[in-house]
């Protein structure tokens, strides 16, 4: 350093400025000690707002889902007093094909026109598309039903589902005022939601399909990507060679878990669907598309786990003369098991709740049918969602919401498992 | 022979190999006080790897010639001599013969595919026959031959630990593979979109709209700056003025502030933002969110306000990267020295003090490595744009004006109904390759930054 810029001390007066203790309370010092305590205050509750601000945005996205949502395992029904008539014998309605006699003895038109006998010209659009079928359950477990009067709460139509549930269309809240103050209406648990698949019809759709093709999907995926993680993860940390091989293996695992899932879809849809030509929108499809995606989060979850288990555990075993495979397999994964499967789920979860890539395989077509194995066409939970919420039906706004909570339902699960996973068995060392 | 029950007669036989083996050993060894490397399971595993592994490998293979020699066995037929010469109608003749005899369909469009059905299944059936010979062939040979080896001078281990080895070192190929297949077939498909519309023409042209494409000169609808403005604007822009300041105080007040009861609680109660998952997201955005923004803008007299604005899907996402921002800045905040801080504090400095002009200044590069990481997160976030934002695409700076994204104009154009080779599908791929390299030079610069910075205090 330069002397010219150190400032010249006048020497007579250097003594006095040294020795004088600040003086702490003089109004302006204590002015200042004020804002300055003031200001950590501020800053302290701006921090204490963030977090709760944040925790109050997942509050609110949560409870306004449930609170949309929650009605959809109900379904409004119609007491509908009905006599059939039908041309056609107990015996044949209990046999073999009783379902096909009794549509082909026109019990859909004997239900629409009860429908108009009780409630008016038009009183067959009250009733939900579906709700001669649950007459049709009936009169088969009891079939002595078709020549007797009998009265049977049937599903009402989506508009009058919607209206009697809160906001439908003034028509429809007409209806529903009429329907009250004949006593017609009911509330009862929406069995179908969880036994049935989609449908255009909101009152009948199901969620059972998309979740049968989410499972068939995560079943694929777990297959898929849990050995070939954890195999990955066990090479790279204990017998990889320190080489630019094993340097590259390293880095596309550490970009591949970076990648945007919707380049994944891309990938799938121009080496599965294009390359090897596997069917559309199958699960297999989708399972191996989010089985790349979800390999890279286990190797780094099973790399740290494995990281976790000390030399000594090692050494020990070598020592009494195991082979390096006997120590890894005999003593190190069972010991990294634990955080391995822990990071497994997490990475199950976010497969279960992944949309993009499956819609880019093409699995957003409209199934009516729960698929019956991993090549049939199918869909799962998200994309079933979002095929709901493109519906412009509004009872279609309350099914998605409550496909919503099915779905939550489902990633709560399998988080809270990874947290008792975690805590239960993973060893500090 | 089905495949299946192939696959499951191999497996069984391979059982059978592993018991056969194993008895063998156990029985050589009984009496005798040597001590062997290997244990009897070790030889049953053996005879059972040779049992298993050559006819499946034999059978894959087979998978991927058979189709072509049973074609040319069809050809051979007598009335293949009608079909037409090579060509899409050919293609398509031998096809529905292959679905009818696999009983696949029933009805025939081609008169000529119905002939040649029955030499097709029978074609079909001897080659199977031929298949499964072979294999089981194998299966036995590998086995019996194995199964004589068997013996005390055999080291099954060394054996078996070799075939673990490398099917360890198999499964993390996988992870190149999939690296080489996303690059190969981006840049494959991509490679055939700018055969057909300059890469100037696509990188900066100012004008979008994939749904007319003009035949002569394809490039002018197909300029992508107004996505890559509007992937910025929702992604760089908005998300993180949501993101930012909420994180960041977020991680502040839970590493400086907070009891560590309430940050056990917190913490993974914030994570849990990040676990859900983006479809619901989207959903919240486009029923909740976005009408919300719209009132508001209509009320501070925005005669034109969108209701699928730009603000609407960018607020969403930025409460989605919230935890993201936060765990980045707490890691960050939590490896600056605790030296630093308690210096300034015994210097007489207040917390927020100690904070704001030494912890975050120390913790910068962190922090700005982990918003680079949100950032390339936010922009290849796909569901809550494709719910939420427009379609169409304007270049604009008016948060309640729509705006379009890259991810939301890929899922646009692969799910309409236009066949694979349009120039409307490359573009997609197009796009998806561009996304990629923006987001992989994204996380490569924010990584660097986040190592040089751990580092420095290491």
């Amino acid at each position: 350093m330069s002397r010219s810029l150190v400032p010249e001390v006048p020497t007579g007066t250097a003594a006095p400025i040294a020795h004088r203790p600040t003086d702490w309370t003089t109004q302006a010092s204590r002015r200042r000690t004020r804002r300055r305590y003031a200001a950590e205050r501020r800053f302290r509750l701006t921090g204490l707002a963030a977090v709760w601000l944040s925790v109050g945005f997942l509050a609110f996205l949560l409870v306004s889902m449930m609170w949309q949502g929650l009605s959809g395992f109900t379904e409004t029904r119609i007491t509908l007093p009905i006599t059939l008539n039908l041309d056609i014998t107990p015996e044949r309605v209990a046999g073999r094909g009783g379902n096909l006699a009794l549509a082909g003895a026109g019990l859909e038109g004997a239900v629409d026109a009860a429908a108009s006998q009780a409630y008016g010209a038009g009183g067959a659009d009250l009733l939900s598309d579906g709700a001669w079928l649950r007459v049709r359950d009936a009169v088969k477990a009891d079939p002595d039903l078709i020549h007797r009067r009998f009265t049977i709460d049937v599903p009402a139509a989506a508009d009058i589902d919607v209206a009697a549930k809160g906001e439908g269309t003034p028509a429809a809240e007409a209806q529903v005022a009429r329907l009250t103050a004949a006593k017609a209406l009911s509330r009862g648990i929406n069995r179908g939601f969880l036994a049935q698949a989609d449908s255009t019809d909101s009152t009948q759709v199901g969620i059972w399909g998309a979740l049968k093709g989410s499972l068939l999907t995560m079943a694929v995926t777990l297959l898929l990507a849990f050995p070939i993680g954890v195999f990955a993860a066990l090479y790279l940390e204990e017998y990889a060679p320190r080489n630019r091989w094993t340097d590259l293996i390293e880095v596309s695992i550490n970009n591949l878990a970076a990648v945007p899932s919707i380049i994944f879809g891309l990938l799938g849809l121009a080496v599965f669907l294009g390359t090897f030509h596997m069917p559309r929108s199958a699960p297999i499809v989708g399972g191996l598309t989010l089985a790349l995606m979800t390999m890279p989060v286990i190797v780094i979850a099973g790399r740290n786990a494995i990281k976790g288990v000390p030399p000594s555990i090692r050494d020990a075993a070598l020592a009494i003369g195991a082979s390096p495979v006997q120590v890894v397999f005999h003593h190190v994964l069972p010991l990294a098991l634990p955080g391995i499967l822990t990071g497994t789920i997490i990475g199950m979860a976010r497969a279960l709740g992944e949309t993009a890539p499956l819609l880019m395989i093409g699995m957003r077509a409209f199934i009516a049918a729960p698929p019956g194995g991993v090549s049939d066409p199918a869909t799962v939970l998200p994309v079933q969602i979002f095929l709901w919420s493109d519906e412009v039906n509004r009872g279609f706004v309350e099914k998605t919401s409550t496909a919503i909570i099915v779905l939550l339902v489902f990633l709560l699960a399998m988080n809270g498992l990874a947290i008792y996973l975690r805590n239960r068995f993973e060893t500090r060392w | 022979m089905s495949g299946l029950s192939l696959v499951i007669l191999i497996l069984g036989l391979a059982l059978i190999g592993w018991l056969a083996g194993r008895m063998r050993a156990a029985a050589f060894r009984r009496g005798s006080r040597r001590r062997y490397s290997s244990q009897p399971v070790h030889h049953g595993w053996f005879v059972a790897l040779w049992t298993l592994v050559p006819p499946l490998l034999f059978l894959v293979l087979w998978a991927t010639v058979s189709p072509a020699l049973v074609t040319d066995a069809v050809l051979t037929n007598p009335a293949a001599v009608h079909l037409p010469p090579l060509g899409f109608e050919r293609a398509s003749i031998l096809s529905e013969a292959r679905s009818l005899a696999q009983g696949q369909s029933y009805g025939a469009f081609h008169q000529l595919s119905q002939t040649l059905a029955p030499a097709y299944a029978a074609a079909q059936a001897r080659y199977d026959w031929i298949a499964t010979a072979i294999a089981l062939l194998l299966a036995f040979a590998g086995g019996a031959f194995t199964f004589t080896r068997v013996g005390p001078g055999l080291a099954a281990r060394t054996q078996i630990e070799r075939v673990v080895m490398l099917l360890l070192l198999l499964a993390s190929l996988i992870a190149i593979l999939t690296t080489m297949g996303i690059v190969v077939s981006l840049v494959w498909e991509a490679g055939r979109f700018f055969a057909r519309v300059p890469v100037a023409d696509f990188l900066f042209g100012m004008h979008w709209s994939p749904q007319v494409i003009s035949m002569r000169d394809p490039g002018a609808s197909l300029g992508a700056v107004p996505l890559f403005w509007g992937t910025f604007f929702i992604g760089a822009v908005i998300a993180m003025i949501v993101a930012i300041p909420f994180g960041l105080m977020s991680a502040i007040y839970l590493t400086q502030y907070a009891d560590p009861t309430t940050r056990k609680w917190i913490k993974p109660t914030l994570e849990m933002l990040a676990g859900v998952p983006t479809v619901v997201y989207g959903y919240f955005a486009a029923l909740t969110v976005a009408p919300a923004v719209r009132q508001f803008a209509v009320s501070i007299g925005m005669a034109n306000a969108s209701s699928e604005s730009a603000l609407a899907a960018g607020l969403v996402m930025g409460i989605m990267i919230i935890p993201f921002v936060s765990s980045m800045a707490d890691d960050s905040l939590s490896a600056v020295p605790a030296a630093m801080r308690d210096g300034s504090l015994a210097m007489g400095a207040t917390s927020s003090e100690t904070i704001r002009k030494v912890l975050v200044p120390a913790a910068l590069p962190g922090v700005v490595g982990g918003v680079l990481l949100a950032v390339s997160r936010a922009i290849g976030e796909t569901m809550i744009v494709v719910m939420a934002a427009s379609g169409v695409a304007t270049l604009t700076a008016n948060p309640f004006a729509s705006a379009t994204t890259v991810t939301k104009q890929i899922v646009d154009l692969l799910t309409g109904e236009a066949e694979f080779d349009s120039p409307k599908t490359l573009a997609a791929f197009a796009l998806g390759l561009t996304l990629f390299v923006i987001t992989l030079l994204l996380n490569i610069v924010a990584l660097t930054v986040v190592k040089k910075y751990r580092e420095a205090y290491e």
